[in-house]
C-alpha cells in the first residue's frame, strides 16, 4: 500500500470558528450556559469514564458499530465502482441521531440539568433525544413545526409514548427553523434548569464541534471496516446534508486523506433554481442564524427564505458552519438532487438492496446516478446510510 | 455630543428616562415616523426603532408578531433610514436602532455604518451580538460614531458586567429577568430585580444603565428602575397598538400609555 498525503486539519479554533464560519452569536444571557456547555464538554472528552461510559452506551444501546453492507446488487446495476453502504439506519431508533442524542444526555446528567430541550425536523433528532431521555430518566420537551408534525406523524407518536412532550410551533413557515427559534426562546427563559440537545452540527459554539465529534465514530467505524473490506481507502465518499450532521461525522476522520474524495449532496426541493430549494451551499451567501455564522438561504434584505424539501430532515435554510469552511476551501465537493431524483433513489435502493432509506438518505445515494459513470471498477465508493425510511412512508406512498 | 449622552447629562437627579422601543414599519410603513414624534411629545425620552427580522429569537410573541406584520408592509433598512432622517427634520430625540445582525450583515456592515450615522442614528443594540463578537462591528461603529450598546442579564457575571460596560457607549441595556421580551406580571420581574439591579451598580460604573423586559405600566417602572437611569418599554406599546389599530383613536391610545408610563396617571 502507498503512504497517503496527508492535509492537515484542525477546526475550529478556540472562538469556534471554522475558517470565517461558527462563533457564538447569542443573546447575553445563554452566554454563560454555551461557557458552561464548553468546559464540561472540555472536561468530559478527556474523562476516561465518560468516554467508557459512552462507548458503553453505544455499544449495548444503540447497536454500534454499525455494519458496512457491500451494496452488491447496485454495483452491479450500475457496472461500475464498488459501492458500499455504511448502516447508520441499522442505530437504534433508526438513524445516526441516536449517537449525539446520547452523548448530550450524558453531559447534561453531568451537569446535573434535568430538563431537555429538543428541536426537530424529521422527527428523527426528537425520538433519538426522547429515546435517551427515557432511559435516563429526565423530562423531554420536543418543539417540532406544525407542517412537520403531519408529514412525520409516525414519529410524534412514538415521542408522545416514549414519554417526552411534544409542543406544535406555529410560527413562521412551520417547520424545523421555527422549531429551532423556539427552543431557543425556551432556553433563554429556562437557562438554569435545562439543557438544550440541538440536533445537528449547527448553533453556537461549541455545538457543531461537539455534535460533530459524538457523530464521528461514523467515520471511524468506515474507515476500520473499508480497510478490512477492501484494504485501501475509499475514492468516494457521499452523504447527504441538511444541517450536516451525518455528512460531517461521516466525513471527518477522512478530511486529512487527500485521496478520498468527498462529496455532500443537499436538497434542491423542486430545482436549485426553482425558489422551493434547501440547496443552502448552492444558493445561498454567509450570514447569520440559530447562533453560528454560516452559509444562508436569505432574500437581499437579510430576511431567512422558507426552505423547501420533500424530506423535513433537510428542510433548512441554514448548514452547519463547518460545511462552509469545507465548501470555500474546497476539501468537500457539495451538489443538489431534486425531490424528484430523492424519490427514484429511493425505489433504486428498496428494489436492489432490500433497503428503504429515509428521504434525506435518498438524495445521497441519488448522487450515484452522477457519479458512478465517472469512476472505475476498481474503485470504491461509500454512500453514509444514514437513516432507515419506515417514518417516510407517508409521503413515499403519495409520491409513488 | 453624541445625543444619547446629552440627553443623560440633561436628566434631572431623581428623573428617570424612559426609552420607548416601536417596531419600524408596524403597524404601518406611514405611521412611524408620526407616531415616533407623538411620543416623544407624550413623554419619551429616546427612542429604540426595531429594524425587523424574520427569526427574532431573544423576542416573545408581541414583536415577533409586530416584525413578521412590518415585513410583510415592506420594511426595509433604507427605508428605516429615510424614516430616521424624517424624524430629524424635526426632532433631536436620541434614536437607537434595535435588530438582529443578519439583516445589517447582509446591507454591508460598513454601510449600514456610515448611513446610520449620516441618517441620524445615535447608536445600536444588537442582541445576537454578545460582547465576544462584536468585533464583526465595532470598527465601522466606532468610525462613524456609533456607540454599541450592549445587554446584560441576571445571569451575567461581575466580570461579564464589567465587560460589557468597558464595551458599551450611551448606556448599558438592563435585561430584568431572564427570557425572551415581553410584557409580564410586574411581580414576576419585581422580586428578584433589585438584588441584579444592586450588582449591576457595583460593576457599570462607566455607563448609565436602562433596565428592560416586562415594564407596562407607571408601577412597574417605578419600581423595576428604582436604582436605574431609566427604563425601556416595548412590547406593551405593540400590543396597545395591536389591539386598538386600525380603529380612529388607535394613535391617541399609544400615547395615553406613553404618558402614563412616564408620568403615571
Amino acid at each position: 500500500m502507498t503512504e497517503q498525503t496527508k492535509i492537515k486539519y484542525q477546526q475550529p479554533d478556540t472562538r469556534g470558528y471554522f475558517g470565517q464560519y461558527g462563533g457564538k452569536f447569542v443573546p447575553e444571557i445563554l452566554i454563560p450556559a454555551v461557557r458552561a456547555l464548553e468546559e464540561e464538554y472540555e472536561r468530559a472528552s478527556k474523562d476516561p469514564s465518560f468516554n467508557s461510559q459512552l462507548n458503553e452506551l453505544l455499544d449495548e444501546y444503540v447497536g454500534r458499530p454499525t455494519k458496512l453492507t457491500f451494496a452488491n446488487r447496485l454495483t452491479e446495476h450500475y457496472g461500475k465502482a464498488r459501492i458500499y453502504m455504511k448502516r447508520e439506519d441499522l442505530c437504534h431508533t433508526g438513524a445516526h441521531k441516536i449517537n449525539n442524542a446520547i452523548g448530550q444526555v450524558l453531559l447534561a446528567q453531568r451537569m446535573g440539568k434535568k430538563r431537555i430541550i429538543a428541536e426537530t425536523g424529521a422527527g428523527q433528532h426528537g425520538v433519538a433525544t426522547a429515546t435517551a431521555c427515557a432511559k435516563f430518566g429526565l423530562e423531554c420537551v420536543v418543539y417540532m413545526g406544525a407542517e412537520d408534525m403531519v408529514r412525520q406523524k409516525l414519529n410524534v407518536d412514538r415521542m408522545h409514548l416514549l414519554g417526552a412532550e411534544v409542543r406544535s410551533v406555529e410560527s413562521g413557515s412551520k417547520t424545523l427553523k421555527d422549531a429551532t427559534n423556539e427552543a431557543i426562546r425556551d432556553w433563554v427563559t429556562n437557562v438554569e434548569d435545562t439543557f438544550y440537545i440541538i440536533g445537528s452540527v449547527v448553533g453556537p459554539h461549541p455545538y457543531p464541534m461537539m455534535v460533530r465529534n459524538f457523530h464521528r465514530v461514523i467515520g471511524d467505524e468506515t474507515k476500520r471496516q473499508i480497510m478490512e473490506a477492501e484494504g485501501k481507502l475509499p475514492d468516494y465518499l457521499i452523504a447527504c446534508v441538511g444541517g450536516g450532521s451525518n455528512a460531517m461525522g461521516f466525513f471527518y476522520p477522512f478530511i486529512e486523506d487527500e485521496s478520498v474524495n468527498i462529496i455532500g449532496i443537499e436538497a434542491a426541493g423542486f430545482g436549485v433554481d426553482s425558489g422551493k430549494t434547501a440547496a443552502t451551499l448552492t444558493k445561498g451567501t454567509p450570514g447569520i442564524l440559530h447562533g453560528s455564522m454560516s452559509y444562508l438561504l436569505h432574500d437581499k434584505n437579510g430576511q431567512i427564505e422558507l426552505a423547501h424539501s420533500i424530506s423535513a430532515g433537510l428542510d433548512y435554510p441554514g448548514i452547519g458552519p463547518e460545511h462552509s469552511h469545507l465548501f470555500d476551501t474546497g476539501r468537500v465537493s457539495y451538489n443538489a438532487v431534486t425531490d424528484d431524483e430523492a424519490m427514484e433513489a429511493v425505489k433504486l435502493l428498496s428494489k436492489k438492496e432490500g433497503i428503504i432509506p429515509a428521504l434525506e438518505t435518498a438524495h445521497a445515494f441519488a448522487w450515484l446516478e452522477n457519479l458512478i459513470s465517472t469512476t472505475t471498477e476498481d474503485q470504491v465508493v461509500i454512500v453514509n446510510c444514514s437513516g432507515r425510511g419506515d417514518k417516510d412512508m407517508g409521503t413515499i406512498s403519495e409520491n409513488l | 455630543m453624541n445625543r444619547i449622552t446629552q440627553k443623560f447629562n440633561e436628566k434631572a437627579a431623581d428623573e428617570k428616562l424612559m426609552s420607548l422601543f416601536i417596531t419600524a414599519g408596524y403597524p404601518d410603513l406611514e405611521s412611524t415616523v408620526e407616531i415616533v414624534l407623538g411620543m416623544e411629545e407624550n413623554g419619551a425620552d429616546m427612542i429604540e426603532l426595531g429594524m425587523p427580522f424574520s427569526d427574532p429569537l431573544a423576542d416573545g410573541p408581541t414583536i415577533q408578531y409586530s416584525s413578521d406584520i412590518a415585513i410583510k408592509n415592506g420594511i426595509t433598512i433604507d427605508k428605516i433610514f429615510e424614516m430616521v432622517v424624517e424624524i430629524r427634520e424635526k426632532s433631536e430625540i436620541p434614536i437607537i436602532l434595535m435588530g438582529y445582525m443578519n439583516p445589517v450583515l447582509r446591507y454591508g456592515v460598513q454601510e449600514f455604518c456610515e448611513k446610520a450615522s449620516r441618517s441620524g442614528v445615535d447608536g445600536l443594540i444588537l442582541p445576537d451580538i454578545p460582547v465576544d463578537e462584536d468585533e464583526i462591528i465595532r470598527e465601522h461603529a466606532e468610525a462613524n460614531n456609533l456607540p454599541l450598546i450592549h445587554l446584560v442579564a441576571p445571569n451575567s457575571s461581575d466580570i461579564r458586567m464589567k465587560l460589557a460596560d468597558s464595551k458599551s457607549s450611551g448606556f448599558v441595556y438592563c435585561v430584568s429577568v431572564t427570557g425572551v421580551t415581553g410584557a409580564r406580571d410586574g411581580k414576576e420581574v419585581s422580586d428578584s430585580v433589585d438584588k441584579f439591579i444592586e450588582r449591576v451598580r457595583e460593576n457599570i460604573i462607566g455607563n448609565p444603565v436602562m433596565v428592560g423586559f416586562g415594564i407596562k405600566s407607571h408601577e412597574d417602572a417605578k419600581r423595576i428602575a428604582s436604582n436605574a437611569d431609566g427604563f425601556i418599554v416595548g412590547s406593551a406599546l405593540i400590543n396597545t397598538i395591536k389591539n386598538s389599530y386600525p380603529k380612529p383613536e388607535w394613535k391617541q391610545d399609544l400615547y395615553s400609555l406613553v404618558y402614563s408610563l412616564k408620568f403615571g396617571n
